[in-house]
């Protein structure tokens, strides 16, 4: 599906174009990512899947697709936030995990941009599973704001 | 208190590879390829697809995808450093995304565990685009953490 910004008309509900620009991206098709919203506030969903599997003795997901998710939401963040559908350029994350994350229960990640000067935003992220109190991972990164 | 990285067999190294191939369904998803293995060292590489692209406007690849490789491949080294088959956990990950990655490319990915702790490895790992050794994709810099199966 092509889609360039200029197909966004302001008549969209923005819940609407969201999700029409989350379908473009290839990638978070690819992870099967939706989302809910509620104001402000978004939170992206990965379900399971077989193939987001890492050591599949552990069992783990794989810490890359939890790192990826959680800077999809960050990105995502940083276009809900300012009704834009134009994707930052990432310029460097810090991901931390610090529990194992179940194979076999969806993610949950919210993000909040702690500072958005003219040029970069700097954002952090959060994903859990079961429990919001006792997250699966957290990021932090810094982004480059589209032109 | 750090400990020299060991010699490790060849079978050990076998069990990685193999290990690598039919263990890490995420990796084989990817299409990601171990192309050499040694105690603390590992090189894959991953070729690009238009599923993985992340923005639809430039068709460079998801920096996830990277982001993916590069745990990967450290994780890879890591195990590469004990003798007895270990699981690992990724405990973190510092990627700086220095260029994109365009959409045909072949993305390589080479990772070297530079201090082993009792508890910790320490690994450093860069991406390139094919043969472009001059212009890295993206650095990283990791730690891994061995545990115990059975421990959610």
């Amino acid at each position: 599906m092509n889609y360039t910004p200029s197909t966004v008309s302001p008549s969209n509900q923005p819940i609407e174009a969201m999700n029409q620009f989350m379908g473009s991206i290839p990638y978070a098709e690819y992870l099967s990512l939706a989302f809910n919203s509620h104001g402000d506030e978004l939170t992206l969903v990965m379900p399971v899947a077989p193939h987001l599997v890492g050591n599949s003795v552990i069992p783990a997901l794989h810490g890359g697709v939890v790192g990826a998710f959680l800077e999809t939401t960050a990105l995502m963040q940083i276009v809900w936030a300012s009704q834009k559908y134009e994707l930052s350029r990432t310029i460097d994350v810090t991901v931390n995990f610090f529990r194992m994350a179940q194979v076999d229960q969806i993610s949950y990640a919210r993000a909040k941009i702690i500072r958005q000067g003219r040029r970069t935003a700097h954002v952090h992220a959060e994903a859990w599973q079961q429990n919001h109190h006792k997250p699966i991972a957290a990021l932090h990164g810094n982004f480059l704001l589209p032109e | 208190m750090s400990l020299p990285i060991p010699e490790i067999s060849q079978e050990r190294l076998e069990e990685c590879r193999r290990f690598m191939f039919h263990g890490i369904p995420h990796a084989k998803a990817l299409g990601m390829e171990l192309l050499s293995l040694e105690a603390g060292k590992a090189t894959m590489s991953l070729i690009c697809r238009p599923d993985l692209v992340g923005n639809p406007h430039t068709r460079v690849i998801h920096g996830g995808v990277v982001t993916a490789l590069l745990d990967n491949t450290c994780g890879i080294a890591v195990a590469a450093c004990y003798e007895k088959a270990t699981p690992l956990v990724t405990l973190d990950l510092r990627i700086d995304y220095a260029r994109s990655a365009r959409p045909d490319a072949t993305i390589i990915a080479q990772a070297e565990c530079y201090c082993l702790t009792r508890s910790i490895a320490f690994v450093r790992a860069v991406a390139f685009e094919g043969d472009n050794l001059t212009s890295p994709v993206a650095t990283c810099m990791a730690t891994f953490m061995p545990v115990e199966t059975s421990v959610a």
